[in-house]
């Protein structure tokens, strides 16, 4: 991607502390601690809900959602706190007319700079992130994802491999484990959603523009795909699945499949135009081609 | 109601002629639909608002159902569709939309400052019959061959083009949008005029209650956004109808450019629809803690800079789409955390050491406060477009919104419950309203919690079946129950409004209000005031019962004491 944000997470970068003021010391300081207690949790802090994922990325966004979730449990957790206490300590007693106290600038400075800070520090994490996610890498292979109403194709260019399904029919799409992998993501017709929950990502398959991503799995095995962004009649079933694969086992299944998959194309192109898809109750057995 | 006026008054700002044909004219059903009463016209706006809200209710209610079992056939597909496209189209564009600045701001904004009616009544009665006949003209998507409009309240391009979307249902959701769109922008209009030039001697803008303020900014994000809405609407009808190519590829159209047009609207839309009732809230939570607004010019200051960020934020509605700026919109959102927490913090700030009185109205503010820290806390995840990545689209987005609309459902009913004794002269049974509280409360963290964790295990929105994965299942369930609570709630407010009905007579001034509204009758004559107090800060109805209690600064009073009998006639 061409729009890469460079920001220097302030964390991270050792130099330039001490032709600073001390004031400034001190608010990068604070700008400092989620990305520090992202940096040192790591792993033992709760999960939030949310999975590490199998690609860099995942685990990078991951980590994200653990800072956040952070910072929200605190934020929340204080305001919850203010506001039950508000509740519960100062119900009507009497009909006493209590002070009529209506400004307190310190105070009100303090809940103002505090949450600008707060959030320079999410941000500045958030970039972190995302310049790592944005990023364009040198990648070996590639994938061109094609979304359809209602369905999938995966072509290999260079491979004469194509994996095409549609609704029910589950199509895989298989890619090496420890490798950068390009995908070029585009539209036939609507605008339908990329979305691997295990990659905690998402991404629009849009008509007229190629969206470009790089995927590096880090861990083998399958993973559910589905169509996020409403497209239609069969949205629901528009699903996929991502079968991460060690290098060796991915070499051998393009060259197994070379011709295989372009015999299946073409009858799923031609399906694709003939049939009116009438949904079967798809079960997780089915569907594998 | 004129006739026992003694000495017959002149309202300040006052159309001779309107009054005249008020003794003279019409009565019964034609009185009503020709009126130009803001308060006739705001109790249409609430009655029909509140007849929509039960509609998109009952529309949930039935997606909810779809969702119990992974396989259900409750509804087919193309039901599913029309459903959950009309459940939020109905709940926003027919419902909150028009209930936060078409019912009670019509009814309360003018008796606010002290005005006898709106700038404009003509065109105040055109924004009403042009809301009721753009919400007859969606609805009625229900009754034509092929059904109602089915992509989504957002009608993404091309999605809702005329090859992909044909039919009728598109056309008439498109047209009723445009009409309580203009039925909006004329609110809109109408609104500023009058809290500009329509503020009673005294009524500066720093005395203006914070409810008043809310909705100044609300107008005027109304007239910012609402025209490019109505622009990409005729955009969309003549991609649909007329052949040009706006938004479709192959005529060298642009698809995206739908959603920047939409999001445009869309997001300050989020503030048009919440600012009236944090406004509710704010006066809702002074009253009953009986302290003035904590804050008040930082509560100001907050809502305007909300106002002027939320129409730069847009596109974080679009950052899967890759093809948008992603650190400008991401800080931009995130920064509008910031004057939302100033806001949070001044309500904990005016509860604080105050004497709070946990009457409904305040039961739905507290209500209101907690589901809104849950719904703007998780709203901050959103703007950090990594997280968006991982969550767009998913139920986790579905479920950040609904804690938004909900906590703004509980802030509704807390003003029909503070505001309605004022408007009908009555009160509502407090016994039966706080049984309604705690099913909407607990109804709706049962039924939004769920979502949060769905979303988190990878359900996508717009779903009506899930076969491939059974374990979403009983938190599906369990947010089916929720929603089935909030339902109750419901039913128990329609059993209190049949209840209560002329039961409990309020008085002039039930909850020792603050503001100007509560100095006139319940409910006020046909221009409001034979009377004003006067206006020395933004409390005029508290400093006149109260002379000994008027705001301090850190602890010190303030400098005028107005005396007891301190009040102008409306001349």
């Amino acid at each position: 991607m061409s729009k890469v944000f460079h920001v220097e997470p302030p964390a991270l970068s050792p130099q330039g502390v001490s032709d600073r003021s001390r004031r400034w010391r001190r608010v990068r300081r604070i700008v400092a601690l989620p990305v520090a207690a992202l940096a040192l949790a790591g792993c033992t802090v709760p999960t939030f809900g949310a999975a590490p994922g199998a690609t860099t990325s995942s685990r990078s966004t991951y980590h994200l959602w653990q800072g956040f979730s952070i910072g929200a449990v605190i934020v929340g957790g204080l305001t919850l706190v203010l506001i039950l206490w508000a509740v519960f300590a100062y119900r009507r007693k009497s009909d006493r007319i209590p002070k009529q106290s209506q400004y307190h600038i310190p105070l009100e400075m303090t809940y103002t700079i505090i949450p600008i800070l707060i959030v320079l520090g999410l941000f500045a994490a958030t970039m972190v992130v995302e310049n790592k996610e944005v990023a364009n890498p040198k990648t070996t292979v590639t994938i061109n994802v094609n979304a359809f109403q209602w369905g999938w194709k995966f072509t290999y260019p260079g491979q004469n491999v194509v994996v095409v399904g549609q609704t029910t029919q589950d199509p895989i799409m298989v890619m090496p484990v420890d490798t950068n992998v390009h995908i070029n993501l585009t539209s036939s017709d609507v605008i339908h959603g990329f979305y691997v929950h295990a990659f905690n990502f998402s991404r629009y398959a849009l008509p007229g523009v190629l969206n470009q991503f790089t995927l590096r799995a880090v861990n083998t095995g399958t993973y559910d795909g589905q169509c996020t962004q409403l497209c239609g009649l069969y949205h629901s079933l528009m699903v996929f699945r991502v079968k991460v694969v060690s290098q060796s086992q991915y070499t051998a299944w393009l060259t197994g499949n070379a011709n295989v998959s372009a015999a299946l194309a073409a009858q799923a192109a031609t399906k694709q135009q003939t049939s009116s898809i009438v949904p079967t109750k798809p079960a997780k057995s089915e569907g594998n081609n | 109601m004129t006739d026992v006026l003694d000495p017959p008054v002149v309202a300040a700002h006052g159309d001779h002629d309107d009054e005249h044909e008020e003794h003279h004219g019409p009565t019964g059903i034609l009185k009503w639909m020709t009126t130009t009463d803001h308060k006739v016209i705001g109790m249409s706006y609430t009655v029909t608002a509140v007849i929509m809200m039960v509609i998109g209710g009952a529309l949930a209610e039935i997606i909810r159902a779809q969702l119990t079992t992974p396989n259900n056939s409750l509804v087919s597909f193309a039901q599913f569709n029309e459903l959950f496209t009309m459940h939020g189209s109905v709940m926003i564009y027919l419902f909150v939309g028009p209930f936060a600045f078409g019912a009670l701001a019509n009814i309360i904004v003018p008796i606010q400052i002290g005005a006898p009616d709106m700038a404009f009544p003509r065109l105040n009665a055109l924004s009403y019959w042009l809301y009721l006949t753009g919400s007859i003209t969606m609805l009625s998507g229900f009754f034509v061959a092929g059904g109602a409009a089915n992509f989504g309240w957002v009608a993404y391009a091309p999605l809702s083009n005329s090859i992909n979307t044909p039919g009728a249902g598109a056309d008439l959701w498109i047209g009723g949008l445009l009409l309580t769109g203009f039925s909006a922008i004329f609110t809109g209009v109408n609104l500023c005029a009058t809290i500009f030039y329509l503020r009673a001697p005294g009524m500066t803008m720093f005395r203006m209650p914070i409810f008043t303020w809310n909705l100044l900014v609300t107008a005027i994000l109304i007239l910012l956004a609402f025209p490019v809405l109505t622009a990409g609407l005729i955009m969309l009808y003549c991609d649909r109808h007329f052949g040009t190519h706006i938004f479709t590829v192959p005529g060298g159209g642009v698809p995206v450019l739908w959603q920047h047009i939409f999001w445009f609207w869309g997001h300050p839309e989020v503030y048009i629809l919440a600012l009236p009732f944090f406004g509710m809230v704010t006066e809702i939570i002074a009253v009953f803690s009986r302290k003035p607004v904590f804050g008040y010019k930082g509560m100001v200051f907050a809502t305007l800079s909300i106002g002027a960020l939320s129409l730069g934020v847009w596109a974080h509605h679009m950052f899967t789409t890759g093809v948008v700026l992603l650190p400008f919109f991401s800080i931009m959102s995130l920064l509008i955390a910031v004057p939302t927490g100033i806001k949070m913090f001044n309500w904990i700030g005016t509860m604080w050491r105050g004497e709070v009185w946990f009457s409904t109205a305040m039961l739905m503010a507290v209500g209101f406060l907690i589901t809104f820290l849950i719904g703007g806390l998780t709203g901050i995840y959103l703007a950090s477009p990594p997280l968006d990545f991982f969550t767009h689209d998913t139920y986790f987005v579905v479920a950040h919104f609904h804690s938004i609309v909900m906590a703004l459902v509980m802030g509704a009913m807390g003003g029909l419950y503070y505001w309605g004794p004022k408007i009908t002269g009555y009160l509502l049974n407090e016994t039966i309203g706080k049984i309604q509280f705690w099913f909407l409360f607990i109804g709706t963290q049962v039924f939004t919690l769920p979502m949060y964790l769905l979303g988190l295990r990878g359900m996508p929105r717009r779903i009506p079946v899930y076969p491939l994965h059974p374990s979403w299942q009983f938190l599906n369930q369990l947010s089916t129950v929720g929603a089935v609570l909030v339902g109750v709630s419901t039913v128990a407010f329609m059993v209190n409004i049949v209840y209560s009905w002329k039961k409990y007579p309020a008085g002039d001034n039930p909850w020792d209000g603050h503001t100007l509204e509560w100095f006139t009758t319940s409910p006020p004559p046909h221009h409001n005031f034979y009377r004003l107090p006067q206006i020395r800060s933004e409390r005029p109805t508290w400093d006149y019962n109260h002379p000994g209690h008027t705001a301090a600064e850190h602890g010190h009073h303030a400098d005028h004491h107005p005396e007891h009998h301190d009040e102008v006639p409306v001349v």
